[in-house]
C-alpha cells in the first residue's frame, strides 16, 4: 500500500470489489448498529411498504466505503465523512468501492487529504457518494 | 407530513460508552478489515457514532427525531456526516450526547412538488468537557403522490 507522505492531488484508489450484498449481512449490519427498522429484513413487511424484497440499510454501504478508505489513510487520521446516498441497494446487488484524492494542503499545521468514494453496482448505477478528509502532524 | 415546529427542538442528553465489543462487532458488519479495528485499544470506525441508537433509546426524549413526524412512506435518509475534531474516539471513552433539530427547509424537486429537508445534529463531549464529534443527519420528505382525482 501507498505510504501517507506519497498520495497526490487526483491518485486514484484501487477499486475494491465488496461482492454480493446478502440478507445476513444485512442482518448483521442492523444488530451491529441498533436500527431495526423491519423495511431491512421483513420481506411481508417490505412488500407491504411496496418493495419487491427488504432494502439494504444505506448506512452498510456508507459505512463499508469510509471504513474502506480509513483503511487505506489510516483509521486514526479520519477527521470528516460525509455521504450522499443516490440509489436504493437490494439483496443480491454487488458492489464496487472506488475513489480519488481530490486535495492535499496544510491545514494549521496537519497534513490533510481530501478524498471522493464512489459506491456503484457492478452495472454501473451511482449508489453512494462521500467525502473525507484525512490529517496527520507532518514529519518533523 | 414534517412538523415545521419541531426546528430547534433539543433532546435530553445521554450518555455513551464506546465498548470495544461494539467496535468489532460493526467493524466486521461494514466489512472492514483494518488490524486497527480489532486491536486491545481500537479506534472506531468512520461511522461507528450511527450506535447511538442503543444508548438513546431507553432516555426518555433523548432523540427529537420524533417531533419532525416525517412520513415514513415518503421519508428517506439522504445524507449523513460525522466530523471528528481530533482522532476518532476509541474503546474506553466515555461521551456525553446531545441531538437538535438545526434545520427545516424545503427545496423544489427534480420531478416537481416541494421536499422537505430536515437536519438533526448530534454533539458528543468527553469527559473534560471537550467537543469530541459532531453527527448531522439530514432526512427528506417527498411530496405527497398528486393523483388525478
Amino acid at each position: 500500500m501507498k505510504p501517507w507522505g506519497e498520495w497526490r492531488e487526483g491518485d486514484a484508489l484501487e477499486a475494491n470489489h465488496l461482492g454480493e450484498v446478502t440478507r445476513t449481512d444485512v442482518v448483521r449490519y442492523q444488530g451491529a448498529s441498533g436500527d431495526m427498522n423491519p423495511i431491512h429484513h421483513d420481506e411481508p413487511f417490505a412488500r407491504a411498504a411496496g418493495f419487491d424484497a427488504p432494502l439494504v440499510v444505506g448506512m452498510f454501504q456508507a459505512g463499508a466505503l469510509c471504513a474502506w478508505a480509513a483503511g487505506i489513510f489510516g483509521p486514526e487520521a479520519v477527521r470528516r465523512s460525509r455521504v450522499r446516498w443516490q440509489a436504493r441497494v437490494w439483496p443480491g446487488d454487488r458492489l464496487v468501492l472506488s475513489g480519488k484524492v481530490t486535495k492535499r494542503y496544510d491545514d494549521a499545521g496537519e497534513d490533510r487529504l481530501d478524498v471522493e468514494l464512489f459506491c456503484h453496482k457492478d452495472d454501473g448505477e451511482l449508489c453512494v457518494t462521500a467525502w473525507m478528509t484525512f490529517a496527520r502532524a507532518p514529519l518533523a | 407530513m414534517v412538523d415545521k415546529a419541531a426546528e430547534g427542538a433539543q433532546g435530553a442528553t445521554f450518555e455513551m460508552e464506546i465498548e470495544r465489543g461494539k467496535i468489532y462487532e460493526l467493524a466486521t458488519a461494514i466489512k472492514a478489515d483494518h488490524p486497527a479495528y480489532f486491536a486491545a485499544s481500537p479506534v472506531a470506525p468512520p461511522t461507528f457514532l450511527t450506535t447511538t441508537f442503543f444508548w438513546e433509546e431507553r432516555v426518555p426524549g433523548a432523540n427529537p427525531w420524533a417531533l419532525v413526524k416525517m412520513d415514513q412512506r415518503r421519508g428517506m435518509h439522504a445524507e449523513q456526516e460525522y466530523e471528528f475534531f481530533g482522532p476518532p474516539p476509541r474503546a474506553g471513552d466515555k461521551l456525553t450526547c446531545r441531538s437538535t433539530i438545526t434545520r427545516v427547509f424545503e427545496k423544489a424537486g427534480k420531478r416537481g412538488g416541494q421536499m422537505t429537508f430536515v437536519v438533526m445534529e448530534t454533539d458528543f463531549v468527553d469527559a473534560t468537557g471537550r467537543l469530541v464529534a459532531r453527527a448531522k443527519m439530514t432526512g427528506v420528505e417527498t411530496a405527497p403522490t398528486t393523483e388525478a382525482t
